[in-house]
């Protein structure tokens, strides 16, 4: 499947390019890491102590279940973090780290 | 004069503020949102056209008069929005903001920290696809988004028909609304219902206009799982008369009503008394929501009421800490707000009734359903450890066994149903078993905040600071 998240709302704004996993992906200003990249994709994240893929949960900040690594290894919440035009990032962990 | 600290910009929070205000006190607002709101009340991102007439239909004035309340309170208060308060001292606030660290002194302390949604796990809860009905709605209201699709909205609680009707005016297509509790509880909670009879008439409107769109609604119904390969596929489930169904879906809200964010509350040393019908943990307060020393609580993260509730609570904390400090209060009447206060309760008891929590399903868990979805820890894994020799009879010890409720939510989603499976188990009353408890900082922050804690006055001011 493609996009998980679908956006109800024709959003207004100028678009910013991502990168997902360096895959071009196109969001909107003032949208959260978690919908940009939802919109795009089926899952956020691996999951860092088994084989599953994760989506987020709580959608507010609690559950923390949407922290992703960004390219150069600064670590954000997805729910809670605006994307930002050119942002990278990554669905598992950068290269060189362990899983968790 | 003194100075008030108020952690959460949300009904109970806000109300709190614009009473203190009024009175001349210093107020400052610390809240993790990036506007004001809460959850309930949260805004949609600046430049979204959201029709919030449709989104909130017969609720939007409430949402209207919130906002228009904290835009004449705005210049009034010292509002620090994106802020994690994430410990607490005897007199000081510890908060971060886009990785920099500060503090907040205070002569007294109101929390008003919300609650989120509370969860039973079920098999499949952590696939893609599926998240808390709370959450299912604040993605709506902030960025104009769906979950899917095709959702299904199941479990246990008066938003479940609140949220199916916002996300069906959106666009998206209800698969079904699974509500795990039978209509006769319903029923049966009607005189305490009636305490709020035009809140209850709005709720079984909800209910009438689905059925009206043909949504199917299915009360009593057991969770069995929710399927799928890589993300959510479908929700299969048994009515109340034992017969299984599969519902296709590409999105699951769930949630079997709220929990009280109590963290703060316990590290400013609030006792936390058990609740039988909430079947939780919530901080010791008086009528006022005083806790005792400086600290106050107040809306859902002190007992969970609702937004009416919240406002209501968060002027009875406001008047109470102008009582305390010695000052006249005027335009407030707490007799008045006190009574409201006791009808909502009684609304809310009924509440837990209608839409009760399946505590009893836990003993039904399969051994490999993961409990605690940070740190991967199924069911079995806890079973094998309450069953060992000398094993756990109490959830902190089942924690540092298992690293259930370990991780980075440090239990918040799984802490409830660790302690009914211990509970289960060693069949005695919930209670005896313990809850989680909470640790600083609240949630996860940056390694160099926690460094500079112990000197926050170098960290607001950078040439201060020690080469």
């Amino acid at each position: 499947m493609s996009g998980r998240v679908v956006r109800a709302v024709v959003p207004s704004g100028p678009p910013v390019r991502i990168l997902v996993d360096g895959m071009e992906v196109t969001a909107y200003t003032g949208e959260s890491v978690l919908v940009a990249v939802l919109a795009a994709r089926n899952a956020l994240r691996q999951h860092e102590f088994s084989d599953e893929v994760r989506a987020g949960f709580c959608l507010m900040g609690a559950c923390q279940d949407c922290w992703v690594w960004l390219a150069d290894h600064a670590r954000v919440r997805a729910c809670t973090t605006v994307v930002a035009d050119g942002m990278s990032i990554l669905t598992g962990s950068p290269p060189g780290f362990a899983r968790d | 004069m003194i100075r008030v600290a108020i952690v959460g910009a949300g009904p109970a929070g806000i109300a709190a503020a614009a009473v203190l205000a009024a009175h001349g006190v210093a107020v400052t607002v610390i809240d993790e949102g990036r506007e004001p709101g809460g959850q309930i009340y949260r805004r949609a991102r600046a430049g979204l056209a959201l029709d919030i007439d449709t989104l909130f239909g017969a609720e939007v004035w409430s949402y209207r008069k919130f906002h228009a309340a904290f835009d004449r309170l705005r210049d009034r208060i010292d509002y620090r929005a994106q802020t994690l308060a994430w410990a607490v001292g005897d007199k000081q606030l510890h908060t971060v903001r886009a990785g920099a660290a500060d503090a907040v002194d205070f002569d007294a302390l109101i929390l008003a920290t919300g609650a989120t949604d509370r969860v039973m796990p079920i098999a499949g809860w952590t696939l893609p696809g599926v998240f808390t009905l709370g959450g299912a709605q604040v993605l709506l209201k902030e960025h104009g988004c769906l979950i899917g699709r095709r959702i299904v909205f199941c479990g246990s609680s008066p938003l479940l028909y609140l949220a199916a009707k916002q996300y069906g005016a959106m666009g998206a297509t209800i698969g079904a609304i699974l509500d795990t509790t039978p209509f006769a509880a319903k029923v049966g909670a009607a005189v305490d219902l009636l305490a709020a009879p035009n809140t209850l008439a709005r709720g079984f409107g909800y209910m009438r206009a689905l059925r009206g769109e043909r949504v199917p609604i299915h009360h009593g119904v057991t969770l069995s799982a929710f399927e799928g390969a890589s993300g959510v596929e479908r929700v299969r489930f048994r009515d109340r008369s034992g017969r299984e169904h599969v519902i296709g879906c590409d999105g699951v809200a769930f949630g079997f009503g709220l929990k009280p964010e109590t963290q703060l509350a316990e590290l400013a040393g609030v006792e936390l008394r058990y609740d039988a019908v909430f079947r939780q943990w919530l901080p010791a307060a008086d009528a006022d929501g005083r806790c005792g020393g400086n600290v106050y609580v107040a809306g859902d993260g002190a007992t969970v009421g609702g937004a009416e509730a919240a406002a209501l609570t968060g002027e009875l904390a406001a008047c109470a800490v102008l009582e305390d400090a010695g000052i006249a209060s005027t335009n407030v009447d707490p007799r008045r707000l006190r009574r409201r206060v006791a009808r909502l309760r009684r609304f809310q008891r009924g509440l837990s009734r209608a839409f009760a929590w399946p505590a009893a399903t836990v003993s039904a868990l399969d051994d490999n359903v993961t409990v605690c979805r940070c740190e991967g820890i199924a069911a079995g894994e806890l079973r094998a450890a309450i069953r060992s020799e000398f094993g756990p009879t109490e959830v902190n010890r089942l924690k540092a066994i298992t690293r259930c409720g370990m991780g980075r939510c440090q239990g918040r989603f799984c802490g409830l149903a660790a302690a009914e499976l211990t509970a289960q188990m060693l069949d005695v009353p919930l209670e005896t078993v313990g809850r989680l408890r909470a640790q600083p900082p609240v949630k996860p922050i940056p390694l160099a905040v926690s460094l500079a804690r112990n000197a926050p006055a170098a960290a607001r001011d950078e040439t201060s600071a020690p080469a």
